[in-house]
């Protein structure tokens, strides 16, 4: 038994080791990796791992519940309720069009009534996990396109509620019994009873999250036991999913909702960099899985119609969506965006057509070929978004057309800004003021649009990319600023111009001192952490507002700069390779703790000799 | 009544026992403006439009700072280099400080008898500070005799305190006369 699962272990590690680096190397992104991966060592593949895939996805879907609850955190409630228009709005709308129309073609595709209703509902759905992981990966996730369609996902995890309520409804008379293997704490019950166990669990979840989690988190924290806080994560996530299950509703819903609670506690950033790896490996299972169960014998037995449903499914979905976006006024580019990311069926499909088919609204020949579609549409995604990236982006960039006037085209440019956003414009700004020309790129198609409106050279789309780098001058500039967001990013866009543009001076802008670091690693000079210059200004304020004099205290935040930079080069050239794994809040606090020391030893505080008079008081005393 | 600006420049002023002393006696004096130039631009970086607006809303200019290496801080330099311009304090058309007075009030480590001609430093203070009087001079302004304060580095508190209450009566004496 124990060599069984070490075995399956070593099959799926193995497969994820192998196939996520050759996915990425080709561009094609990680989800992709997995899902090739699964169906190479699934039952039609190397026939490595059998039918018990089913089980695989069951432990795996919980990668889903941890994605959630991670995104909870990351989100604040006030940016939830920014969002709350579109959430509504546009997921609303989408969930309601795709369920009306979906049903209307599988009725007219000759199912009946209950059954197209269940197919329709279900084929309304997008996977939140392949999407929202190919978004962040992009960079896309702050782009109006990208927001969109968080917004649509997260209504769609809230919808997938009501239809699990609604499913049983459908069910054709004397099929109802079959629903017992659903069995939750709550069927006992009667409706208003149901509903106000679900009110009482939401409630226990914000009103827990608030009043009880953080002493608990206080006491588990103070006892240093690094493994027992992620015990504790993994039972706050594993709980919440349980108390969901028992009611009824998501277990996704459920930890997506302490997420949001505990997203504004101070332990939230160890939560996350607790849960992160389970999340990440559950993920990559669960889209391995996914490929896994790609059943392509009865894919061989009919190809036309599966195909046909597959694109059916996408293109539809697509159009409807692309449609929504035109409504909401996003532009072209932004739509597409939208469009192709959100047209697969997502992973809540194969919860509710195996929810239908026990509840018998569908029967088993109906549900398996909808599973393999399912399956499709998912694995079709990635593709997708490479196609939008490789294709789409580079042509319908803007709709605005690109500056006329040859010179600012052809023009060079002295300095490439790469990416534009509140960091980066500021940068351009000043550059642009002073008269030194510079050339943008940037990946968000608004931005970029009135950018060129305003006369700018702008290029669209993703700056680490060689040709777009080419097309923008990099062989002539002599100054690329990067000031993209994202680790990975940036490392890329570095490593890129190190590589082909080696007469480039690199000035690139660093996230905090780990990210610093490895830019120094990488043989970048000229590296700015973001907010170093903002608080040491705010620091001399503070000194000035208790009196200090100005100049003097400028004079020491100068250099105590000085003095950072340097102990920041020292300390990068002490870490080495470990600096990568320099994650958790633990070893940021033991850095501290070495900076505060180096601080205190070398005296961040230089004394101006020069005009300290007690020397000559005391000669003049002694004369 | 003249309306005095009193432009004091002073790099560290929390080591510098006299003139904090001298600036707490000028701020007993009612009527006089007193511009910290040190505090007001830390990065050198001087407001040339305010500068001059400020100079044209008084008649009397007091340069009050102390003497570092036979010369002024390098402040009031930066301030003179960007605020006197061509054309506004001298040259054709310059003649913004027309008739109004000005005159420094500094501090110098070493003594009365230094600065003499039998001393270390053979000629009197005034003449160190030629480079302003002639700046006065090509400005139009009327150049009076400096305020100072001899052999800072001797002198006790009750000494610096009879200098300071000796600034107080020049200071009123000028907003006055």
């Amino acid at each position: 038994m124990a060599s069984g699962f070490f075995f399956q272990a070593f099959v799926y590690l193995a497969a994820a080791v192998v196939a996520v680096p050759v996915a990425k190397r080709l561009g094609l992104g990680s989800v992709l990796g997995y899902l090739l991966a699964g169906a190479v060592i699934g039952p039609w593949g190397l026939e490595l791992v059998g039918t018990g895939g089913d089980d695989v996805m069951h432990v795996a879907e919980f990668g889903v519940v941890m994605m959630l609850f991670v995104i909870g955190l990351e989100l604040e409630p006030s940016l939830l309720w920014r969002l709350r228009g579109p959430i509504l709005g546009l997921g609303g709308l989408q969930v309601l069009a795709t369920s009306a129309i979906g049903a209307v073609v599988a009725h007219l595709l000759g199912l009946p009534w209950p059954a197209a209703i269940a197919v329709g509902m279900t084929f309304s759905l997008s996977s939140t996990a392949i999407v929202l992981q190919t978004l962040q990966e992009k960079g896309w996730m702050r782009t109006s396109g990208g927001q969109g369609a968080f917004a649509v996902l997260l209504f769609q995890d809230i919808a997938v509620i009501p239809m699990l309520a609604l499913f049983p409804l459908l069910t054709p008379a004397g099929a109802a019994t079959a629903a017992g293997t659903h069995a939750t704490l709550v069927d006992g019950l009667p409706a208003w009873g149901r509903t106000l166990a679900v009110l009482a669990a939401v409630a226990a979840i914000v009103g827990g999250g608030r009043l009880l989690l953080r002493p608990a988190f206080r006491v588990i924290a103070a006892t240093r036991l690094r493994e027992l806080f992620t015990a504790a994560a993994l039972l706050l996530v594993v709980g919440i999913a349980l108390l969901m299950s028992a009611v009824g509703l998501s277990p996704a819903l459920g930890t997506f909702l302490a997420g949001v609670v505990l997203a504004t506690s101070e332990y939230r950033h160890e939560l996350e960099s607790d849960i992160e790896p389970f999340k990440g490996l559950l993920l990559g299972l669960f889209f391995i899985a996914v490929g896994a169960s790609l059943d392509f014998g009865l894919i061989a037995a009919q190809p036309g119609a599966i195909a046909g449903m597959v694109a059916l499914a996408l293109g539809g979905k697509a159009l409807l969506l692309f449609l929504l976006s035109r409504a909401f006024r996003m532009a072209t580019a932004q739509g597409l965006l939208f469009a192709l990311a959100l047209p697969q069926v997502g992973e809540f499909a194969f919860v509710l057509l195996g929810f239908a088919a026990t509840l018998g609204v569908l029967s088993a020949e109906v549900a398996n070929p909808l599973v393999a579609v399912v399956a499709l549409t998912m694995g079709l995604t990635p593709v997708l978004l490479a196609f939008f990236e490789r294709v789409v982006m580079p042509r319908v960039g803007t709709t605005e057309a690109a500056p006329r006037d040859a010179d600012e085209v052809h023009g060079d440019a002295p300095v490439i800004i790469a990416g534009f956003d509140r960091f980066g414009n500021t940068v351009g700004r000043l550059l642009r003021a002073n008269g030194v020309r510079t050339t943008v790129l940037d990946h968000d198609s608004e931005r970029v649009e009135v950018l060129r409106r305003l006369g700018l050279t702008v290029y669209y789309g993703d700056p680490t990319r060689l040709d777009l780098l080419k097309a923008a001058g990099a062989e002539r500039a002599r100054v690329i600023v990067v000031a993209i967001e994202g680790r990975e990013q940036v490392r890329g866009l570095v490593e890129t111009v190190h590589k082909h543009f080696p007469h480039l001076t690199v000035f690139a802008r660093a996230a905090d001192r780990d990210d610093a670091s490895e830019l120094l690693d990488a043989d970048v000079t000229h590296v700015y952490r973001e907010t170093l210059d903002t608080s040491l200004r705010l620091g001399v304020d503070v000194l000035r507002h208790l009196g200090h004099r100005a100049y003097p205290a400028g004079r020491a935040a100068r250099a105590f700069l000085r003095h950072d930079e340097a102990t920041l080069r020292e300390l990068a050239a002490l870490r080495g390779d470990r600096s990568r794994y320099l994650s958790t809040a633990r070893e940021r606090i033991a850095e501290l703790e070495q900076l505060l020391l180096a601080d205190r030893a070398e005296g961040g505080v230089e004394r101006d000799m020069g005009w300290d008079p007690t020397t000559l008081r005391e000669e003049a005393r002694e004369s | 009544m003249s309306r005095i600006l009193l432009l004091f420049a002073h790099p560290a002023l929390d080591v510098s026992r006299v003139h904090r002393s001298l600036l707490g006696a000028a701020r007993d004096v009612a009527g006089i403006t007193i511009h910290d130039l040190y505090e007001q631009y830390p990065d050198f970086d001087v407001d040339v439009t305010r500068e001059q607006q400020l100079l044209l809303e008084h008649d009397t200019i007091i340069l009050q700072f102390p003497i570092y290496w036979y010369s002024t801080p390098p402040l009031v330099k930066q301030w003179q280099d960007l605020v006197l311009t061509h054309g506004w304090a001298y040259g054709r058309g310059g003649t913004a400080l027309k008739g109004k007075r000005l005159f420094c009030a500094v501090s110098s480590g070493g003594g009365q008898r230094a600065y003499s001609p039998e001393g270390f430093n053979r000629v009197s203070l005034d003449r160190y500070l030629l480079p302003i009087e002639a700046t006065a001079r090509l400005c139009g302004l009327e150049y009076l005799a400096p305020f100072v304060v001899h052999g800072t580095h001797r002198l006790d508190s009750g000494e610096i305190a009879a200098a300071a209450e000796e600034y107080r009566r020049v200071l009123e004496e000028a907003r006055n006369g």
